[in-house]
């Protein structure tokens, strides 16, 4: 399908992924499928809270099963530098309720 | 098969997607495939201030199985048309 929003045009840039239970992981896109199982290289965890800024966990080469994924974001590098994550806080996204 | 038609006429459209964690984006949809997978491009998320968790996202895939809702533009649909596919689709042809 030449027109399907396949993951091909990410390969080897840095994507923000948000799971299904509402985590949000960067890292860079090596790999996936049809199942959107996906392989990321350099991996961190951002973890929002209301009580503190952005706490970012490393967490390096990591594999999400496609079933747990919710959104992948190409994450635009300029935009991101450009944010203070020490200063931004949030709830936690919801999990997903199917 | 008649909804990946349907939204494959939509490409290039402003759509909001509302997922099942209550999350809305809005973009312009970019493509669609045969699991109602969505891509969108320029994407913002609705509510900002109460979801910064996307704030240096402009291009986004959302995985077919997590949306709840596609909010269309009101010109983005020809009843018409819908109705004959509908029926074309029952009839199971």
């Amino acid at each position: 399908m030449a027109t399907g929003p396949g993951l091909e045009s990410l390969v080897d840039q840095t994507i923000s992924v948000i799971t299904n239970d509402g985590r949000n992981i960067v890292g860079v896109l090596k790999g996936f499928d049809q199942a959107t199982n996906i392989i990321l290289d350099e991996s961190h965890e951002r973890v929002y809270s209301t009580k503190e800024g952005v706490q970012q966990l490393v967490l390096g080469l990591y594999i999400i099963r496609g079933d747990n994924i919710s959104v992948v974001g190409e994450l635009d590098e300029e935009l991101d530098s450009s944010l203070d994550l020490s200063k931004l806080r949030a709830h936690p996204l919801k999990p997903v309720i199917h | 098969m008649l909804f990946f038609s349907y939204f494959k006429e939509l490409v290039g459209k402003e759509v909001t997607v509302e997922l099942k964690n209550d999350l809305a984006i809005r973009g312009t949809l970019h493509s669609v495939d045969q699991y109602l997978n969505i891509k969108l491009e320029n994407t913002r998320v609705v509510d900002q201030d109460k979801y910064p968790h996307m704030l240096s996202v402009r291009n986004c895939f959302i995985r077919g199985s997590v949306v709840r809702y596609v909010q269309l533009p009101p010109d983005g649909v020809d009843i018409d048309i819908l109705h004959d596919a509908t029926r074309r689709e029952a009839r199971g042809a």
